[in-house]
């Protein structure tokens, strides 16, 4: 695996924040206590006006962003994945989604960035929650520059979403700002007919990985990165189904519900295809490290090169 | 409207949501009845609210966070003309367009309530919006006080004192009872001014079944005093119908022919003397 960006995508995303909110009044970040963590200092004190602080209140914080956007705020509230996909989920399923109050979470250190914190640190079932929430939109980019173009497509956007991030810098997936991003659609970063790895935020880079790793071997594989978990671009999948015939997802997120859950709702029904779905199993996730915990559960690099090479036998 | 015209529409009003219960088999009767005052002067007398453009920036925002009283607000909503009379006959039926609890797709509702605990969060998102946007527009939220006991409450009452929201007014509906029985019982919350205050709020109790104390005391309010604004209102839950009053199984009962008949009378001997 190639070394991390210096920024992780947080910062990305929170240095844009400040680009948009220099510009548009409107633009408001919420916060539970989590300004350091969401590095969200910056903002802070460059556009006080635009920060509200709440406290360690998680439900209070999406309730409060609800109202503002009721009354033509843009709020964007930011905190740990763990605790707005918990804590406050009825805040989200109703204040947010129900009532279709256009607010932002973005949900930092999601995943197991927490790993040796434990359970109450995860965030693993974020994607099976939220989607089944009408009209909730969820996405999880890959890196840096892709969470850049993420955020200027969907800040003025009239719909409620939760983003997830995780902690530390990643591998930059698209080396140069001219990639292409077209929000809700899939992009294939890698082409090739053998089979088909579809990864979504921080697997994404595991996945171009071990497809490189496939390429020495003289498999094509096809790497596709979805940032968006809802919408989902169910084309790009079709396609890939069709055209390849093997699947592999990859997920920072338990097994039950998430990208290899939706992928496979689709295949099942349209054009059923061989599958594996990787990622945390039904038991509470070991104390180590984020890459060690993507390596024991093998959601990464090598797991999915492993997973792949099972299927095409 | 003055306190003569209030009494009388709130008359008329309890004619109206005993109707709408009765015709849709279900409702939660005793609260709406009690809380039916407070929205009456709230929407005929205190709230900058325009039917006719229900979304006006500088609207006066009212939350009902005790949802579960859709019914008494659906009552003052139709009769100010924000929704039609069609919908509150359809109310109960399938496919309805108004459910048992407020929502958006409702012209005058700012957000869906129903889930106890959530109003006052939105509310204080209301007013802090109303602060930063230098706009003199009020946010009212009407609770129950058997969801007093939601913990959220609490955190939406620190931030309002944080932000200093003056433009914010809270109401709790003290009827004393939910549907266990008594709040004291179930789980007590007394002192309530006590709690409020030392929250920071500026708290204001009043006669929730008095309509010229209802009106005396929101006229009352001080705007610029720096704090939110707590009014308590002791109220009698199934007001205005005898059998009703104070009696804990109308939290959510529906009354049979007789009974609507005889509450019926009993409103209208009422409005013949006014």
């Amino acid at each position: 695996m190639k070394e991390p960006n210096k920024i992780p995508c947080r910062k990305s995303f929170t240095d844009t924040l400040i680009e948009l909110g220099r510009k548009d009044k409107d633009i408001v970040a919420v916060t539970s206590d989590a300004s350091g963590s969401a590095t969200l200092t910056d903002f802070a004190r460059l556009l006080p006006d635009q920060f509200v602080e709440v406290g360690i209140a998680e439900q209070n914080a999406i309730g409060v962003a609800a109202g503002l956007a009721s009354a033509g705020k843009k709020a964007f509230v930011f905190g740990p994945a763990c605790f707005y996909v918990a804590r406050a989920l009825e805040q989200v399923k109703v204040d947010m989604a129900y009532s279709q109050m256009p607010v932002k979470i973005l949900g930092v250190s999601g995943g197991v960035a927490y790993s040796q914190l434990g359970a109450t640190h995860h965030s693993l079932h974020d994607i099976a929650a939220l989607r089944t929430f009408p009209g909730m939109e969820v996405y999880l980019p890959s890196d840096v520059r892709q969470t850049r173009r993420l955020l200027l497509a969907i800040a003025d956007r009239k719909k409620p979403a939760y983003i997830r991030v995780g902690r530390n810098a990643v591998p930059d997936v698209y080396e140069s700002d001219d990639f292409d991003f077209s929000l809700g659609k899939g992009t294939t970063i890698m082409d090739g007919d053998d089979i088909t790895i579809i990864g979504t935020g921080e697997t994404v880079a595991n996945c171009k990985e071990a497809g490189e790793m496939l390429r020495k071997k003289g498999i094509k594989a096809r790497v596709i990165d979805i940032h968006s978990l809802k919408p989902f671009d169910k084309d790009i999948v079709l396609k890939a189904a069709k055209e390849t015939g093997r699947i592999v997802t990859a997920e920072e997120h338990s097994i039950y519900g998430g990208l290899g859950s939706i992928v496979a709702e689709i295949t099942a029904q349209e054009c059923p295809v061989k599958m594996r779905i990787l990622g945390v199993p039904d038991e509470n996730v070991i104390h180590a490290a984020p890459l060690t915990v993507f390596r024991h559960y093998g959601f990464d690099y090598q797991g999915i090169f492993d997973a792949c090479m099972a299927l095409l036998k | 409207m003055d306190i003569k015209q209030l009494t009388k529409k709130s008359e008329q009003l309890r004619l109206d949501l005993l109707e709408l219960i009765h015709n849709a088999k279900t409702g939660h009767t005793g609260g709406d009845l009690s809380v039916l005052n407070v929205l009456n002067v709230l929407y005929n007398r205190i709230l900058n609210v325009n039917p006719q453009n229900p979304k006006d920036k500088d609207r006066d925002r009212f939350v009902l966070s005790k949802g579960h009283c859709a019914e008494a607000l659906y009552c003052v909503l139709a009769d100010r003309g924000f929704i039609p009379q069609e919908d509150i006959k359809n109310y109960g039926r399938d496919f309805a367009h108004l459910g048992g609890h407020p929502d958006v797709t409702i012209p005058g509702v700012e957000i869906n309530t129903g889930a106890l605990g959530h109003g006052l969060s939105a509310g204080v998102g209301m007013a802090l919006a109303a602060k930063m946007n230098k706009q003199s527009f009020k946010t009212f939220v009407v609770m129950g006080d058997g969801e007093q006991a939601e913990g959220s409450i609490y955190e939406a009452a620190m931030c309002a004192n944080k932000y200093h929201l003056d433009n914010l007014v809270a109401i709790i509906d003290r009827n004393g009872l939910q549907i266990s029985g008594s709040t004291e019982e179930v789980m007590p919350i007394e002192s309530i001014s006590d709690r409020w205050s030392a929250f920071g709020w500026d708290v204001k109790e009043m006669n929730g079944d008095s309509i010229s104390d209802i009106v005396d005391t929101f006229e009352s309010i001080n705007f610029s005093i720096g704090k939110p604004h707590l009014v308590i209102s002791h109220s009698t839950k199934g007001l205005g119908v005898s059998f009703m009053e104070g009696v804990a199984k109308w939290h959510h009962g529906v009354p049979d022919d007789e009974q609507f008949a005889i509450a019926k009378n009993e409103i209208s001997s009422r409005i013949s003397k006014l």
